[in-house]
């Protein structure tokens, strides 16, 4: 059986945590593997700690994604390290808001997006599944800003993991260490 | 395999679903975390989905469509249910003509509630057959066979959810359906239907032979399933659990159960037979091995650390493992709090200032509660302001008596904050009162929801509207005041302190729109005002 891939997203309430999540769920749907999403939303729109997990793999049971076991953790806000950081497992990586220029992005309410895009570079999923799921997540004017923010993300992750590679280093040692120090 | 066919939905979502695949000719319910998306969808999807202005109501509406032959879903979080209590004991005395679902979501871990009560309770008190789904395919085909249920022996059926199932999004294949409920129509069923004692007596003899049928039933039905694994260990689950059970004890041996009252006994005990040790993994309370070893099957249950709060894998495998060392503390998250903007502020702003005892209630503004307001003196349920600070008027003596004050919201107060206000021109406390009605015209907390006292339907159509001050009014109360808090300004604060040292009872209605939803609001205000020129313009009626 393949390994399930443990992924949770965390945020602040209002910062499109559960948005991401959507379209998370939504390529690995998309890519035929069995997926669940869960999270906790009743007090998302309070400006209170909102998480999301989203696990697919041949067969997914629990939808909670177990502490420790969280292959990637991404968090949209820095503070929201420290409360989520027990959920990655040994070896999981940790994406952080410093994983992309914020100067580049369309707008500072897709950084979300920007952010699925460097874990979309680590991910199975083809881009064209990652392109209709933004379409489909994102109405009329809103899809062209998302799009460029997830492909700023997406290419610049490549491009770390692969001057990184070069220097046999982990690829996300650098993303890890400035999320702890934000 | 068609991919197409393959979809992402909610547990809620998936509830919704099937409601509309199977006909169900009517939705009604009051919003609640986490039940609130399932009439919302059942809306979208083409359903007719009503809110009512609280759970009892609704579950009134849909026990009369249930009379009349239809198919019909009530839905409520699980304290809705003590709310709803009354009707749900006799309707499952009087059954049903049409078919009726009454979904629980219960809220263990306290998500976004306050209190974990397990309402699997309410089906063994008020004799109910009860389903538990333990992901969206599930809720989907529980439905189907909730509706069979329903209609076969003539019952309400309760259709039992916790947070995880309605709100994790696990993938449904919907299956074609054919199964067209009968057109509504009455028929007269005097004995059945009106309980006076006389008839109420064999009432309940009957609904105690119908579950003596459905147990027996029960033992072969396809909702509980065995997970084949080895002989060692047995396991014996429902709902989420079972979905942490079988990624934390992926070879024991499980037995499933789906439909959980009346509990298929002699299933679980020759299920038991079969494993060496036969543990029951269940979130909340001991409710299913409370069941099976009053039967004399021995099993093994949770330790009473484990009632407490959800139950996830990582605690599964301490269950199994009879783990009883103290369990690791979740870090702290950013608590909610009021939104920067809300009106909210000012107001518990002035309660703070001024020291006052809040009687607090249900909504967004229990975030009163924390800092920098720390403003609220209690919160026990759904219009429990009113009483309770008409109750602390009564006994306290009079320089406490008089800083008493009851903030209640806009929807919790038609919810059940009316009956309160009855009570406070009833029983006047000798200090007078006040009641702050903090009127955001939406119910915020649970994602904005309409109400009675929006004047809007679920589908944010204009319908009749309670007016709260006329209503006050037409109670006999005389300092009745609208006022809008503003920033900056201390007009609320002096409103409050002529309120409190007047010693009359006094009504303050704080409205203002919630700034989340406001230009919404005035997009649906709009259409109501063309609505109303279109309508007077119109020829009048012959």
């Amino acid at each position: 059986m393949t390994k399930v891939t443990n992924i949770v997203v965390a945020g602040l309430g209002g910062q499109g945590v559960l948005k991401g999540t959507d379209i998370l769920a939504d390529v690995a749907l998309r890519a035929g593997y069995d997926v669940k999403k869960s999270e906790i939303k009743g007090m998302s729109q309070r400006g209170g700690s909102v998480t999301g997990d989203v696990r697919f793999g041949k067969q997914v049971f629990s939808p909670m994604v177990p502490a420790g076991e969280a292959d990637f953790l991404l968090v949209l806000e820095p503070t929201q390290v420290k409360p989520q950081r027990h959920m990655l497992r040994p070896g999981g990586v940790l994406i952080t808001p410093d994983a992309v220029r914020a100067d580049q992005l369309p707008n500072k309410r897709t950084l979300n997006v920007a952010l699925l895009g460097v874990l979309s570079a680590h991910l199975p999923m083809a881009e064209d599944q990652w392109l209709a799921a933004l379409r489909e997540g994102f109405a009329g004017s809103f899809f062209e800003g998302n799009q460029k923010a997830f492909l700023i993300g997406r290419k610049g992750q490549r491009e770390e993991v692969q001057s990184l590679k070069s220097n046999d280093q982990s690829p996300m040692t650098k993303a890890r260490d400035s999320g702890e120090t934000a | 395999m068609n991919e197409s066919n393959r979809l992402l939905l909610s547990g809620d979502e998936a509830i919704a679903l099937a409601a509309r695949h199977a006909g169900v000719a009517l939705g009604a319910g009051y919003p609640g975390t986490p039940s609130t998306e399932i009439l919302e969808y059942f809306h979208e999807l083409g359903g007719h989905a009503q809110w009512s202005p609280n759970e009892k109501v609704a579950l009134e509406v849909t026990i009369g469509a249930a009379f009349g032959g239809a198919r019909a879903l009530c839905t409520m979080k699980h304290v809705g249910l003590n709310v709803a209590s009354d009707p749900l004991f006799t309707a499952a005395y009087t059954g049903v003509t049409g078919a009726l679902i009454v979904v629980s979501a219960d809220d263990p871990g306290m998500a976004s509630s306050q209190n974990e009560q397990d309402n699997r309770r309410y089906a063994v008190a008020a004799g109910l057959p009860m389903l538990e789904p333990s992901d969206s395919q599930e809720a989907y085909d529980f439905m189907f066979a909730a509706i069979e249920l329903s209609e076969r022996w003539k019952i309400p059926v309760l259709f039992r959810v916790t947070t995880r199932v309605c709100h994790s999004y696990t993938v449904v294949r919907p299956r074609q359906t054919d199964s067209a409920p009968k057109p509504p129509s009455f028929e007269r069923d005097v004995l059945g239907r009106v309980m006076i004692p006389a008839y109420a007596r064999p009432a309940h003899r009957r609904l105690r032979q119908k579950l003596t049928e459905m147990q027996e039933w029960n033992e072969h039905c396809e909702l509980n399933r065995i997970v084949q694994g080895g002989q060692s260990l047995g396991i014996i689950t429902s709902g989420i659990s079972f979905m942490h059970v079988r990624e934390a004890a992926p070879d024991a041996r499980v037995l499933k159960l789906g439909f959980t009252h009346p509990l298929p006994l002699k299933k679980i005990a020759q299920f038991v037979k079969s494993v060496g040790r036969c543990l029951v993994i269940e979130e909340g309370d001991p409710y299913l091995v409370e069941a099976i070893r009053a039967e004399g099957i021995p099993v093994e249950g949770k330790a009473d650390q484990y009632r407490f709060g959800e139950l996830d894998v990582a605690r599964v495998r301490r269950i199994l493992n009879n783990d009883l060392s103290p369990e690791p503390a979740k870090p702290p998250g950013k608590p909610p709090q009021l939104c920067d903007a809300c009106q909210y502020r000012i107001v518990f702003e002035a309660l703070r200032k001024k020291d006052c005892i809040v009687a607090g209630d249900i909504g967004c503004y229990t975030l009163g509660v924390l800092q920098p307001f720390e403003a609220m003196d209690s919160c026990v349920c759904m219009g429990a302001s009113l009483g309770v600070g008409l109750g602390l008027r009564h006994v306290l003596p009079p320089d406490q008596a008089r800083r008493v004050v009851s903030v209640i919201g806009d929807s919790t107060f038609v919810h059940s904050g009316i009956s309160g206000l009855v009570e406070m021109v009833y029983n006047p406390p000798p200090n007078g009162h006040v009641l702050i009605i903090l009127d955001n015209s939406t119910t915020a907390m649970t994602g904005h929801q309409e109400h009675p006292g929006t004047g809007r339907t679920l589908s944010h159509e204009p319908t009749g509207k309670v007016v709260i001050e006329d209503l006050a009014r037409s109670l006999g109360i005389r300092r009745v005041h609208v006022i809008e808090p503003r920033f900056g300004s201390d007009e609320f604060d002096r409103l409050l302190t002529d309120c409190l040292e007047s010693g009359e009872l006094a009504v303050i209605i704080a409205r203002r729109p919630c700034i989340l939803v406001v230009n919404q609001l005035k997009k649906y205000e709009e259409q109501r005002c063309e609505c109303n020129a279109a309508q007077a313009a119109a020829p009048a009626p012959g």
